[in-house]
């Protein structure tokens, strides 16, 4: 997967309440979602962001409840992909099961302002701030979540078994 | 190399002779959880999936309890979507309308969830069921379906943290506190991907109650799941519940753990989380003088009658501040009948409480009681993210049912003491 945009940054324990806030979960209808993706992190976040756009988060981002409205909000936004220093256990499973791609990078996260352009090749395992040229290294992804995303998710790699 | 109760749990769910912490497993689920929030987009994965039957219908639980009584058009509608699936499926664990509680009050009141169980939830406070020494995880939407499918799902064996527990605690200091002093130590991803092992002279004397409270916030500290060995106190409460077969396991003396810490819970006071992490704690005596609008009682934290019996001995013969908006929230019907028969109900009307059916609805900030702009409340729930009760700018300060109690009579967060 190649993946290249332009990142808007948040801080560390990024929680699904403030992704989507349980206000909206009367809902699992994606367009709705994300209509208020990010809301209680950034009021003007959709508005501002554009289709293919990544977030950069910091530590645990995710954290808090296994609402899948949250991973559903973000790629129905048009975000590409995620990168955080690290990610919520149920967010992570989340994200594979449902197939938006997410990726751990420690160093990229504190080298990195808001609006950069960055491009991400999985394959190879790097992140490149573009106008910096400069790569950092993701942690690898393990050989079963990768079959997940090859897969287009759990319960498609599940009807191929 | 010996193993802990995390580890045998996960083991015996599989075909596996030997498993350790880091691998990834494939393992059987004995109860699979989904609410009004989370089922309906498991269902319509499922269906997507070509899914015509659930794996069991006995093993299957779905209980509508977020934004139930049904709060608006949209919320009925998810309602009325997991109550058809649940008719045409025959689900046997399917609960609404007056036999509804808060999930995690109500599986293991019913019996439903038991010592030695492998359960899922697609509710990140399914790990409140390691009170009972099962290995119980949140999972989301996605992997109930895959659930409700095969009756298997994957896992990451965790590593675990062993907390040893020592020390007598001082009246009005509960399991809650105890649970908000560690997340304090550790923060909100101290635990992360990891088990939670609970341990120690004053875990053996806690109450099923506290073990509840306790277990339900392992995933505030980021973990996987929070565990108990189960004991006499499990059986005791399990008595008469269980209508199956279950086990009790514990960790072998020479099991490995990632750490191990221990704390001296006689040295505690009552704990106040802050804004806007659960991490964020404070003795109740530090917390200066703060101002609340409301306080609520209940949730799957601490919505059961033990909670609620303290809370009546602080309110009895009180009143709530005149500024401040006391609401009950008995966690299951079971619960609100005990409360009624033992007059607790009568000494918070008194208190001019206003006490609310069993429902989710204050915790998340989905209805029966929102936070304006600028408003405070006092709340014996699990999270003070931001927005959580209401508008973004509100705040939510996490608390024991004494503190709520107290703050309430007091009209700022205050201990029971000063009372
Ligand atoms: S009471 Fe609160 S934390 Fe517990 S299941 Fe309901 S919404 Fe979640």
């Amino acid at each position: 997967m190649k993946f290249s945009g332009k990142v808007w940054k948040f801080g560390d324990n990024i929680d699904t309440d403030a992704i989507i806030p349980a206000r909206y979960l009367n809902t699992s209808d994606p367009k709705e979602l994300a209509l208020h993706c990010m809301e209680d992190a950034d009021p003007n976040f959709v508005k501002k962001m554009r289709p293919g756009d990544i977030i950069i988060g910091g530590e645990n981002f995710g954290c808090g409840s296994s609402r899948e409205h949250a991973p559903i909000a973000i790629k129905a936004a048009g975000i590409s992909c995620v990168v955080a220093k690290s990610f919520a256990r149920i967010f992570y499973r989340n994200s594979f099961n449902m197939g938006l791609p997410i990726f751990e990078c420690r160093e990229i996260v504190d080298n990195i302002a808001e609006g950069t352009e960055i491009s991400i090749d999985s394959a190879k395992g790097t992140i490149t701030i573009r106008d910096a040229q400069k790569t950092f290294a993701i942690n690898p992804i393990p050989p079963f979540m990768e079959q997940l995303i090859a897969d287009g998710g759990l319960l498609k790699h599940i009807a191929k078994k | 190399m010996g193993k802990t109760i995390t580890e045998k749990i996960l083991q015996a769910h599989t075909k596996l002779k030997e498993i350790h912490p880091g691998q990834l497993i494939n393992a059987r689920v004995d109860i699979a959880l989904g609410n009004d929030i989370t089922a309906p987009i498991a269902i319509r994965e499922f269906r997507a999936a070509g899914g015509k039957k659930v794996f069991n219908k006995n093993k299957v639980a779905l209980v509508l309890d977020h934004f139930t009584p049904n709060k608006d058009i949209n919320s009925a509608e998810q309602c009325k979507a997991v109550r058809e699936f649940a008719v045409e499926h025959s689900i046997v664990h399917f609960y609404e309308g007056g036999q509804v509680g808060v999930e995690h009050a109500l599986l293991p009141e019913k019996g439903i969830v038991l010592p030695g169980d492998l359960v899922i939830g697609a509710d990140s406070h399914t790990c409140t069921y390691g009170a009972l020494g099962a290995f119980a995880t949140g999972v989301g939407s996605t992997d109930l379906a895959a659930t409700m499918l095969t009756g298997e799902l994957w896992f990451k064996v965790p590593q675990s943290i062993k907390f040893i527990i020592h020390g007598k605690m001082k009246k009005w200091v509960s399991g809650k506190d105890l649970i908000l002093n560690i997340i304090g130590r550790i923060g909100v991803d101290g635990a992360l991907y990891q088990a939670m092992e609970f341990t120690g002279e004053t875990i053996s004397k806690l109450s099923m109650a506290d073990r509840f409270s306790i277990a339900n916030m392992a995933i505030e500290a980021g973990a996987k799941n929070g565990i108990f060995a189960p004991d006499a106190i499990t059986k005791e409460y399990i008595k008469g519940r269980a209508k199956r077969a279950y086990k009790f396991y514990s960790s072998d003396a020479d099991a490995s753990y990632s750490q191990i810490i221990e704390i001296d819970a006689g040295k505690l006071e009552p704990q106040v989380a802050f804004p806007h992490l659960p991490s964020n704690v404070k003795g109740v005596s530090k917390a200066g003088k703060i101002k609340i609008d409301q306080s609520l009682i209940g949730s799957c934290t601490n919505g059961r009658i033990e909670d609620l019996r303290t809370a009546a001995k602080i309110l009895k013969k009180r009143k709530a501040a005149p500024h401040v908006r006391l609401i009950i929230a008995p966690a299951t019907p079971h619960i609100y009948k005990q409360a009624m028969q033992e007059g607790l109900l009568e000494t918070f009307m008194k208190a001019n409480a206003v006490i609310s059916p069993p429902s989710c609805g204050a915790c998340l900030g989905g209805h029966l009681g929102i936070l304006a702009a600028g408003e405070r409340a006092v709340a014996t729930t699990n999270r003070n993210f931001v927005g959580r009760m209401g508008h973004p700018k509100s705040e939510v300060y996490l608390a024991s049912p004494a503190v709520a109690a107290a703050s309430a009579v007091l009209g700022r967060i205050a201990s029971p003491e000063e009372l």
